[in-house]
């Protein structure tokens, strides 16, 4: 078993689609809360393949698309610092703050450096004590215990030199806001694995319940999207709404306990702007008064900094689903992953440059209805 | 739609969100950053050989110097002097780290220019040689550079015919910088070209895809990985001898070099107008190449190759063609991948392995490891 | 959200205090943190992320969900194929007629 292949097989797959395509009788509506999902469905033209009655909305669970706009100008000003190492992860790069993005800083002379984990930002703060070394601590809670651990790991090697610019967000309560949107459409969710497998299931019980939709944890591999797609149409069809796992080999119920207890020591919640859609309350983490000298917010004194978000793009309606990248005017025209006008086509996991990189094909051939941008 | 960032931030007019109160979103009111256009300073994607790099072709440099041969874009020019068909190629090779699994970048400098030089079916002749040398650099670095250079060069069959030094000051260099050019004899009868493309050529890689640019990533700092893979780094010239025996007419080479097969299939979409299809489980990708994609989240198509080429051949020569290549050393794993079509010109699509489809685009500038 | 792959463990040992292991990917072998994996063991799986083991993966039930699927499709085949219906509906490609010969693949 080796978890990967296993899960991609085309026979299997085909069983899959026949299930899914001989159990719906109407149209649904389910949104893929992850990113990684959106990755998997498009890369594999898996939403070609399903029933024309199951549609997939791309929902907001990319961490680079929903990073606010407020938090990437306060990473390119401690970025531009003379005496900092900004570490982050690759995709973080490409992301436009106000006019400039971290590409651009680093063309001026910055030092920001790509690391694959939180770890080697230490490791690179260990090897540099006489320069600050800050982190870029974005992601959901599958990326919160990681840059958690690390400043953990700081305080107790005593590491002066690392902070932390944190931005991160939960799923649950983007699950409420978009429900509670009063043009919402979604019907059922595949809820995210990998959030499940540190997070457990015990959040979504009392929104399967409260807002009446199924939510089906749901793994990244081909197949595991088409088990999560057959069970919410299976429980939609039956008109139930439970929570089930269909990702039962890396999801426990609890969770991953070690994980919990050390985000509730080094994180609290608080309300998270998220970029594109707007304030959620009690939607994100940021490190607890106990880890305020890690801080890289107050360390380089950039709390102060508070950016608007221009109204021009869709982006925050395609993030909610209530619009297919390529009905927003400016896709694919003005809006590409080079020049993007929103955070969806930033990432490469954005809805939008998915839809631009793997679907440009259809909607070069299919004819587009004009409609007018807000 | 304004087309500055200062004319975007001037319409600014409503906030996403208001903290405090309930999560009711309006959707009209929600808002979405301004777009980043044109870099105003060189930015590591320039040199990624995707679409930023094109753009500082096309707008900066084409405009100051360009003419009909620069005009070609191609990975060599084809020029007559003397009432000889001549290739012609210059490339520069800044790889860090100096020295990778399977070569270094000595015998990138070679391999590289012989191999811009037999994407126009040229056997290379000349190589000239300059090396850029960063002030405090070991001398016997530049020296195991050089022999490695040599060794290439011998193998090659080139004969290095001149070279220059220069050297920067300390910190203005990354060690060492060498600039390589190559000419060659284009035989006659040979005339490869994108434009010479049209539906039907089936397209065959040669071997497996993604090695060079996986071998380099796993010494790269921050990127770090243990993989027993080695550089594909090799001189292509005799494969491509070899090919051209079986027909001069073959359609196109290309050597998927930066940005990978995608960039180089998407060259030849875009410049023969004609659309390209690609079987995905026919493209070979070693399983290590495969594994380290997944772990970085890179997509394989995009990865770099230095000993790989991929041709767009006449469909009555397909057979022919591949088993020749089978039988060379560099291409014993060749392979038909797709073909061109007469649908969707200009663009690359691959049927997946699940029956779907995808586009496979120009990437922008450099792949970036993705967390999500 | 979250790119996350499974991986071998190949061995344990602690450094600067802290549970590391090298773990294996499929021939790619990188340095992973088992501080919330504790117990993980020498050729266990688990799911990876950012350089962290953050759940174990559980064999049994991996073979079950695959089970599962497999006996999906014999349920199926006793009602007929709707697979050609399925192909018709969504699965066709729009590229038309683009097929790599076979001949020339053999």
């Amino acid at each position: 078993m080796k978890y990967i292949e296993e899960f991609q097989n085309p026979d299997l797959a085909r069983r899959l689609l026949d299930d899914i395509h001989s159990i719906v009788t109407r149209p649904w509506a389910l949104m893929e809360v992850c990113g990684g999902q959106t990755h998997t469905i498009i890369r594999h033209g898996i939403d070609q393949l399903l029933p024309e009655q199951v549609e997939l909305i791309h929902g907001p669970g990319c961490p680079v698309c929903v990073t606010p706009l407020e938090v990437i100008d306060k990473a390119l000003e401690i970025a531009s610092r003379p005496e900092v190492i900004f570490c982050s992860f690759g995709d973080m790069l490409r992301v436009p703050g106000t006019g400039r993005d971290l590409f651009r800083v680093r063309s001026e002379g910055g030092d920001v450096r790509i690391v694959y984990s939180p770890l080697d930002a230490l490791k690179v703060a260990q090897q540099n004590p006489d320069r600050e070394v800050v982190f870029f601590g974005i992601g959901f809670e599958t990326t919160a215990p990681p840059n958690a651990m690390t400043v953990y790991q700081a305080r107790r090697l005593g590491i002066p030199n690392f902070s932390l610019l944190v931005s991160h967000v939960r799923v649950p309560p983007a699950i409420e806001a978009i429900m509670q949107s009063p043009s919402c459409r979604v019907q059922g969710f595949l809820a995210a694995g990998h959030v499940c497998s540190v997070m457990g299931m015990r959040e979504y019980p009392e929104l399967a319940e409260r807002f009446q939709v199924p939510i089906v944890v749901t793994g990244f591999e081909p197949l595991d999207i088409l088990e999560g797609v057959r069970r919410t149409v299976l429980q939609l069809e039956r008109g139930e709404h439970t929570v089930e796992n269909a990702y039962p080999r890396a999801v426990h119920p609890d969770g991953n306990p070690a994980a919990l207890t050390m985000l509730e020591d080094v994180f609290e919640v608080t309300d998270r702007a998220w970029r594109g859609i707007g304030t959620i309350p009690d939607s994100g983490w940021r490190l607890s008064t106990r880890y305020r000298d890690y801080d890289a917010e107050y360390r380089f004194s950039v709390t102060g900094i508070a950016t608007e978000e221009p109204a021009e793009c869709r982006s925050g309606e395609v993030l909610q689903g209530l619009l297919k990248p390529h009905e927003c005017e400016a896709f694919g025209t003005t809006c590409t992953p080079r020049n993007p006008l929103g955070a969806t086509m930033v990432s490469s996991e954005g809805a939008c440059a998915a839809y631009y990189l793997y679907r440009r094909l259809d909607i070069r051939t299919a004819p587009r209805e004009t409609s007018p941008v807000a | 739609m304004p087309e500055t960032t200062e004319a975007l931030n001037a319409t600014v007019t409503a906030t996403a969100g208001v903290p405090g109160e309930a999560p009711v979103l309006d959707l009209t009111a929600w808002t979405c950053p301004a777009p980043l256009r044109d870099q105003p300073r060189v930015v590591m994607g320039h040199g990624g050989g995707g679409a930023l790099s094109a753009e500082l072709v096309q707008h900066v440099f084409a405009p100051a110097y360009g003419g009909d041969v620069l005009a070609q874009l191609a990975d060599s020019a084809v020029v007559s002097l003397g009432g000889a068909r001549l290739a012609f190629s210059t490339d520069s090779y800044v790889v860090r780290p100096l020295f990778f699994p399977g070569g270094s970048i000595g015998d990138l400098a070679v391999n590289g220019t012989v191999n811009d030089l037999a994407m126009s079916g040229a056997r290379a002749a000349y190589l000239s040689c300059g090396f850029i040398l960063e002030e405090g650099v070991e001398l016997s670095v530049v020296a195991r550079v050089a022999n490695a250079l040599g060794a290439a060069a011998r193998r090659a069959g080139v004969e290095v015919a001149t070279g220059d030094t220069k050297v920067v000051d300390a910190g203005h260099g990354d060690g060492i910088f060498i600039n390589t050019a190559g000419i060659g004899l284009v035989p006659a009868g040979v005339d490869l070209r994108p434009q010479r493309v049209v539906p039907g050529d089936v397209v065959i890689a040669s071997g497996a895809i993604g090695v060079h640019g996986v071998a380099i990533m796993s010494v790269r700092e921050g990127l770090e990985f243990g993989v027993e893979i080695e550089s594909d780094c090799a001189a292509l010239g005799g494969l491509v001898e070899t090919m051209l025996a079986v027909t001069p007419d073959l359609h196109v080479l290309r050597d998927p070099t930066r940005g990978g097969l995608a960039a180089a299939l998407n060259e030849i979409a875009v410049a023969s107008g004609t659309g390209v299809v690609i079987q995905e489980r026919n493209v070979p990708v070693p399983p290590a190449v495969a594994n380290a994609c997944a772990v970085l989240g890179l997509d394989p198509l995009y990865v770099a190759n230095e000993g790989k080429l991929v041709a767009f051949v006449p469909r009555e020569h397909a057979e022919a063609v591949l088993e020749a290549m089978r039988a060379h050393p560099l291409g014993a794993e060749a392979t038909v991948i797709g073909e061109a079509v007469e649908a969707h010109p200009g663009m690359v699509v691959a049927r997946t392995g699940l029956g779907g489809t995808r586009v496979v685009d120009l990437p922008i500038g450099e792949q970036l490891p993705r967390i999500c | 959200m979250c790119l996350a792959v499974p991986g071998r463990v190949m061995d344990i040992e602690e450094r600067d205090g802290t549970r590391m292991a090298t773990v294996d990917f499929g021939g790619v072998v990188k340095e992973v943190c088992l501080e919330y994996l504790p117990d993980l063991q020498v050729g266990e799986y688990a799911i990876v992320h950012v350089g962290f083991a953050l759940q174990r993966l559980d064999e049994e039930s991996a073979r079950k969900t695959l089970d599962l699927f497999a006996e999906l499709g014999l349920l199926q085949k006793e009602f007929g194929d709707p697979w050609e219906l399925a192909a018709e509906a969504g699965g066709t490609s729009p590229t038309g007629g683009a097929d790599v010969p076979q001949e020339v693949q053999q």
